[in-house]
């Protein structure tokens, strides 16, 4: 008993999910400037005993998924993380391997949110549009939600993505962005949580962000 | 809609920012990191570091450098100068840079573009072109060619047609360096970009000649760039980052808010 109160005072550790590929590091250096505790892994173990994950990275959906296929890691997050109500933050590719699908390499993705991610048009109405979209855009919070905690509506984050995600459920979108089209910028569902935006390149408020969700309450 | 990005360029010698950097009373205007710090808090969108030491010995002073902003700054930023191997993109981007830019290194050897996209993702691989006008010929149709070596050296290149070579390649931005315009302080080429803009998928970033802020507006609209490079019309303090977003903003370009909080959420005036 005493033992365990002990545990409980431990400040939480949260993994950042290692699937060998994107930069992983630059997440871990904005938890570290917030003074939370991260440890970046490709462990089971070390993701199922964590207080809290991230899928962090850049990348193609294919290779991402045969990465975490690979290393087992894809059950972790669906059996481990996704139904165990561990709170779960997907950034970038993190949120786009969610669905159950993605039009990037044909990929089967992890089917923890319904639905599919498709590619933006090279153009819309006759205007050509640049793809991928890169750069500072702004975010409107469709639906209230504590990850966004004195976040102001329509800030500008900062994005890199020729895909983007379509839930089947639209109230699983939490923020959208338009990019040529209106488009889910972000989820949540329960315990589970991802932005296509780089919370960790969107400067203060990017950092904002990541802290609530290091803070928010399972 | 996205917001046009403004990019400060530091030029980094031996570990130590050099040309041009002369105001801030508490700033070590000499310390990268330092330097990064204060852009990052006055909204610079992104950030440039290039390595004008560029020797194989003085490498591993620049991944220093690279570490150490990556601790300060939250925001993108990409390092160029002498990166030829796919070993010297890794070595970068593992220190903590977003991106790489490539200049004389994809113009001696167009591969590197094409495997740094398929290592590390499109997003990353920054085309930077150093550009010279040129009468329009059989040999330059877009009436532009490409230089190599701050300018020194012609390449034979086509301008437009380096651009959609470099874009087929795997480059995920383009950043069209005027050498004409260069250190004028008389604008960016707004035709040579607007050329190169309209005929790639892919973002295009405005760099060499801005001097007031009339020349940033011209870059995103005439120029129709995505983002544009400042080196000296901020560095000597004449027109801080906050005060040219206000102008863009007030002449309805998309720009991002220019203040920024720091971590603990305290707010930080940008003035």
């Amino acid at each position: 008993m005493p033992l365990l109160f002990v545990m409980r005072k431990w400040p939480e550790m949260i993994a950042i999910v290692d699937y060998k590929a994107g930069n992983l590091t630059s997440v871990a250096r904005a938890l570290d400037h917030l003074g939370h505790r991260c440890e970046i892994t490709d462990q089971r173990a070390a993701i199922r005993a964590a207080d809290r994950v991230i899928l962090p990275g850049v990348g193609a959906a294919g290779a991402t998924m045969e990465q975490l296929e690979a290393l087992g890691l894809a059950a972790a997050l669906r059996d481990d993380v996704a139904r165990t109500g561990k709170l779960f933050l997907g950034i970038c590719i993190g949120i786009q391997v969610l669905l159950d699908r993605s039009a990037e390499d044909h990929a089967e993705c992890l089917g923890i949110i319904p639905g599919k991610v498709v590619r933006f048009a090279p153009a819309i109405d006759g205007r050509p549009l640049k793809v991928p979209q890169i750069g500072w855009n702004r975010v409107r919070q469709t639906r209230a939600h504590p990850v966004f905690a004195d976040v102001p509506d329509n800030t500008h984050f900062y994005f890199v993505n020729s895909y983007y995600p379509v839930p089947d459920d639209p109230a699983a979108t939490i923020a959208m962005s338009d990019y040529g089209v209106n488009f889910t910028a972000a989820i949540a569902r329960d315990n589970v949580i991802a932005t296509q935006f780089h919370l960790e390149k969107s400067g203060a408020a990017g950092l904002k962000l990541l802290d609530n969700f290091c803070r928010l309450k399972d | 809609m996205l917001a046009k990005r403004i990019i400060p360029c530091l030029d980094v010698r031996a570990g130590k920012v050099t040309k041009g950097v002369q105001f801030l009373g508490n700033v070590d205007v000499g310390d990268p990191a330092a330097m990064a710090r204060y852009y990052y808090e006055q909204g610079a969108d992104e950030l440039v570091f290039y390595d004008i030491t560029a020797s194989n010995e003085r490498r591993g002073i620049m991944l220093d450098v690279v570490r150490a902003v990556a601790r300060e700054i939250f925001i993108p930023f990409s390092v160029g100068g002498g990166l030829r191997t796919l070993d010297d993109l890794r070595a970068v981007l593992l220190a903590g840079a977003e991106k790489v830019s490539i200049d004389s290194g994809a113009v001696r050897n167009p591969r590197i573009l094409a495997e740094g996209a398929r290592a590390f993702g499109s997003q990353c691989i920054v085309l930077s072109m150093q550009v010279r006008r040129v009468a329009p010929s059989a040999g330059f149709p877009s009436g532009c060619e490409v230089v190599i070596d701050g300018g020194r050296t012609p390449t034979g290149r086509d301008a437009l047609a380096w651009a959609q070579e470099g874009e087929g390649l795997g480059a995920g931005e383009l950043c069209i360096n005027s050498i004409d315009r260069d250190g004028t302080k008389q604008g960016y080429d707004l035709k040579v970009t607007r050329m190169i803009s309209e005929r790639v998928g892919i973002p295009v970033i405005a760099s060499g000649g801005a001097g007031e802020p009339a020349h940033l507006y011209d870059a995103f609209t005439a120029g129709a760039a995505d983002a544009a490079i400042v080196a000296s019309i901020v560095h000597y303090g004449e027109h801080p980052i906050p005060g040219l977003k206000h102008y863009l903003r007030g002449r309805g370009v998309e720009v991002r808010d220019a203040i920024e909080r720091d971590a603990a959420g305290i707010e930080r005036s940008a003035h």
